[in-house]
């Protein structure tokens, strides 16, 4: 997709509507929906990955230090990886008081 | 000229369903529609139709599988009737979105309740606003002919919609009519193999039937709004070119001894050849009385439509469904809605007739066209009753 959806016009679209480039779900922002968002303390954070493995979108992913990180493009907010995190090292927080 | 022969019309629906070499049928028999697919499932049995016939526990499952095989290329052919449509309805609206070239025959029976097996229209308006092509066939010929027609304007480029071929039930779909066959040769010169635009393959993926949101569905609305419009020429082509093969011509406005008549009654479906010796009867009375049939109801064709219409002073349609707390039917409240911009026009009068089967004769129509010269005489610009009904 060259540019977002919002901008097409109905002249533009496929017949049928029918998506022809596969796999681009991942543009689609589901972040916006959020009102609380995971900080991660890291001082407790013991690897294990269960929030990577619990996230239903996954939205977590492992970066070069080893934590697993979540991106904020996709993260709903759902708070399962608080919820999940054995060492209470995951927290929700609102998003605009991070 | 092909071979002409007596046969039941679902018979010789079923025989056009072949001849166009249908890959996948998938069907729940209701009546009236139980013959097409019956005589549809001895074909494929007895292997003289090369097609996989899939038997199916509901008609929405039906037109799910059709969608699944035309969106895959297959050629695909469903049938149904009354209940089965209002189940299978939530598909309609979703197989014209996808563009689909699917055929389906709708054998009309009214809508439950109560209870009913027999014909009027309740059921096809039911899903009037689903985006499909609406024929409507006024005798066993037209509904033999327009299966072809059906499947090649709907596999055109400019086109890729799927079309209902309205046949009245038991009317047509029970009655033994004379038809004439079309060689085979002809059919196969007439409807090339379908080439569809997309299809799903493993080796090409796609998406069909994606979520829209509200930032993208108005402008997907829009598109099938156009295009549904711009399929009228080549609907109209289409019976040009069926027209020069077969010598039977077919329009989506026709009409009968019209012309200069000053009354004009409006019919949909079989209610035409009715309708038409009821205007002999009427002519040879000295009446200035002709007829209209309306053969495309979607895309609807205003213009031919108007063309005939204006010249008349009264209009008298024959509805078969009523708006229950509405404008009445739902032909008459939308040629009423044509009108509306024209400074001349005539006067409409509606009647809901032959509801469920109820015999309408030619006398019957007779009698229509008196009250509503008399009920548009005195001033009644909203004429609309049920007709014949006791009490």
């Amino acid at each position: 997709m060259t540019k977002p959806e919002s901008e097409w016009t109905w002249k533009e679209l496929t017949v049928g509507n029918v998506v022809l480039e596969p796999g681009n779900a991942s543009q689609y922002r589901t972040g916006d929906w959020k009102t609380l968002i995971p900080i991660l303390d890291k001082e407790r954070c013991v690897h294990c990955g269960l929030c990577y493995i619990f996230c239903p979108d996954m939205a977590y992913s492992l970066n070069p230090e080893g934590y697993f990180i979540v991106d904020a493009y996709y993260c709903k907010g759902c708070g399962i990886c608080a919820k999940e995190c054995p060492t209470g090292a995951i927290k929700m927080v609102v998003e605009e008081e991070k | 000229m092909g071979k002409r022969v007596g046969m039941e019309v679902s018979i010789a629906a079923a025989e056009a369903v072949k001849q166009v070499d249908v890959d996948v049928i998938s069907a729940y028999p209701i009546t009236p529609q139980t013959h097409i697919v019956e005589h549809l499932s001895e074909l494929v049995a007895n292997g003289e139709l090369d097609a996989d016939f899939v038997p199916v526990e509901s008609e929405h499952t039906a037109l799910s599988v059709c969608m699944g095989s035309e969106a895959t290329g297959a050629r695909s052919f469903t049938c149904t009737s009354s209940q089965g449509l209002a189940l299978m309805s939530e598909l309609t609206y979703i197989t014209s979105a996808l563009r689909l070239p699917i055929v389906m025959i709708l054998a009309n029976r009214t809508l439950s309740g109560p209870l009913s097996i027999w014909n009027d229209h309740s059921d096809v308006m039911s899903i009037r606003d689903c985006g499909w092509i609406q024929i409507f066939t006024e005798n066993g010929q037209d509904v033999y002919d327009q299966v072809f027609c059906a499947y090649k304007m709907a596999e055109k480029r400019e086109v890729l919609f799927p079309v209902i071929i309205n046949m009245d039930g038991f009317t047509l779909s029970h009655v033994i009519e004379p038809i004439e066959l079309i060689d085979q040769e002809k059919i196969d010169a007439f409807l090339p193999p379908y080439d569809p635009l997309y299809r799903l393959h493993p080796d090409r993926p796609i998406t069909m039937g994606a979520f829209a949101l509200p930032s993208i569905f108005a402008e997907t609305k829009q598109a099938h709004e156009v295009a549904l419009r711009a399929s009228a020429p080549h609907i109209v082509d289409t019976w040009k070119a069926f027209g020069e093969m077969s010598g039977r011509h077919y329009t989506p406005i026709e009409t009968y001894k019209a012309e200069d008549a000053e009354t004009l009654l409006v019919t949909m479906g079989s209610f035409g050849e009715t309708a038409s010796v009821a205007v002999d009867m009427m002519r040879q009375e000295g009446r200035s009385v002709g007829l209209m049939k309306i053969r495309l109801w979607r895309p609807f064709p205003f213009e031919d439509f108007k063309k005939a219409a204006l010249r008349a002073k009264n209009l008298v349609v024959i509805d078969r469904a009523v708006s229950v707390g509405g404008p009445g039917g739902p032909v008459a409240s939308e040629l009423k809605a044509a009108l509306f911009g024209e400074n001349q026009r005539p006067m409409v009068y509606d009647f809901v007739a032959g509801i469920s089967g109820r015999d309408v004769s030619p006398s019957d129509y007779v009698k229509m066209v008196d009250k509503a010269e008399i009920e548009i005489e005195e001033g009644n610009k909203e004429g609309f009753e049920i007709y014949g009904v006791r009490g």
